[in-house]
């Protein structure tokens, strides 16, 4: 016989404790990438999009608060960190291959970041969003803590600009390569600099799983895209506003 | 091992400092990457030595961590799933900035991209 009121106390303790929520991660990361793997890299079975909606079920269905599920998950987030110092690596093992092609690189950095920004002003001013929204969308494309730099900077609201910037991210990561399919393009290293340019983080991340020139390439669209979007979105904003 | 882990958690160290010294809108941990690239290149180009078994150690060390790279993302991603409501009536015209805005961007980017970009040596 299953003693119901001792299990729920245990269960009361444990969910109280970070050990819970950071086995959960890792576990639910080990099924979605096992799955990926399984499906044989299927894109729209992105492992972070899987693992995100396997946990957030979770805590919804136990109606859990996301502070308390981070209190554990932050020992993870904090990685990120070390794993962006860590990206200096992988670059500087293709440094020469980087320096050969800085031409290309810099030209599609320039025609990309400005793209991104004129794009996602034209599309949210036809959708008519208000100001403060517009504002907060459009610095989506570069990693988190730069976005939201800038979000803070021109008057966008920086908590909502992190929450689009990780969909954006998520989105690039998983679709991204039907757009490349599409268009029949064969160059990983184009793949994985679109990928670092419009998606950021997650982008690089998905880019590296695939082909290791993809993701130096991903990881260098990624650095510079951030620098010179903090560098001209904020005169764009002059110009417009 | 404890080393590459110490140098790592250094170079991020060295670039938290520098962002909030200069109030730079840069991150810390890139700051971190462009001076850990700048040291390695600099070495490369034999201004010093560093020692070929710490060299090592150190590429292990980050490809291992760079493995796992999807996996560090998660905390956010459930971040942003909780915190949904926050877009309230603009879910819809927002994701389809996000969609449209994206597959554009890559779209662009990769085309041009893949013009310029000399053959590449697939074993390089």
């Amino acid at each position: 016989m299953i003693d119901q009121q001792k299990l729920y106390e245990i269960w009361v303790y444990l969910q109280a404790e970070p050990l819970f929520w950071l086995t959960l991660t890792i576990g639910s990361y080990l099924i979605a990438d096992y799955f990926y793997r399984r499906s044989s890299l299927f894109p729209l079975l992105n492992p972070v999009a899987i693992s995100v909606l396997i946990v957030s079920v979770i805590l919804l269905t136990f109606d859990i608060q996301y502070e308390r599920y981070f209190d554990g998950a932050k020992f993870i987030h904090f990685l990120l960190g070390p794993a962006t110092v860590a990206l200096a690596i992988p670059i500087y093992k293709k440094w020469d291959l980087i320096l050969s092609n800085s031409r290309a690189i810099f030209i599609s950095l320039i025609i990309g970041s400005v793209f991104a920004i004129f794009i996602t002003y034209g599309l949210s001013s036809y959708f008519e969003l208000q100001q403060e929204l517009i504002l907060s969308l459009l610095p989506r494309s570069v990693t988190a803590p730069i976005a939201m730099g800038i979000s803070e900077l021109i008057g966008g609201i920086p908590s909502l600009t992190a929450i689009i910037t990780i969909i954006t991210g998520i989105i690039g990561a998983s679709l991204g390569i039907f757009v490349f399919d599409l268009m029949n393009l064969k160059k990983m290293e184009a793949r994985g600099f679109s990928l670092g340019l419009a998606s950021h983080g997650v982008g690089t991340a998905r880019a590296m799983s695939r082909d290791a020139n993809a993701g130096v390439f991903a990881a260098v669209g990624m650095g510079l895209s951030g620098l010179v979007t903090s560098l001209i979105l904020p005169l764009f904003i002059k110009f417009i506003f | 091992m404890l080393n590459s882990i110490f140098v790592i958690l250094f170079f991020q160290l060295v670039g938290e400092f520098i962002q909030k010294f200069l109030e730079l809108s840069v991150p810390g941990p890139v700051i971190g990457l462009f001076l850990l690239l700048i040291i390695l290149l600099m070495s490369k180009k034999n201004y010093y030595k560093i020692p070929i078994n710490f060299q090592i150690n150190l590429i292990n060390s980050a490809e291992n961590l760079l493995n796992y790279l999807p996996l560090l993302f998660i905390p956010v991603g459930v971040g942003v799933v909780m915190h949904l409501s926050l877009l309230e009536d603009n879910l819809v015209p927002v994701m389809l900035v996000i969609i449209i805005g994206t597959l554009l961007t890559l779209a662009v980017t990769a085309f041009v991209m893949d013009k310029l970009l000399k053959e590449v040596n697939k074993d390089d």
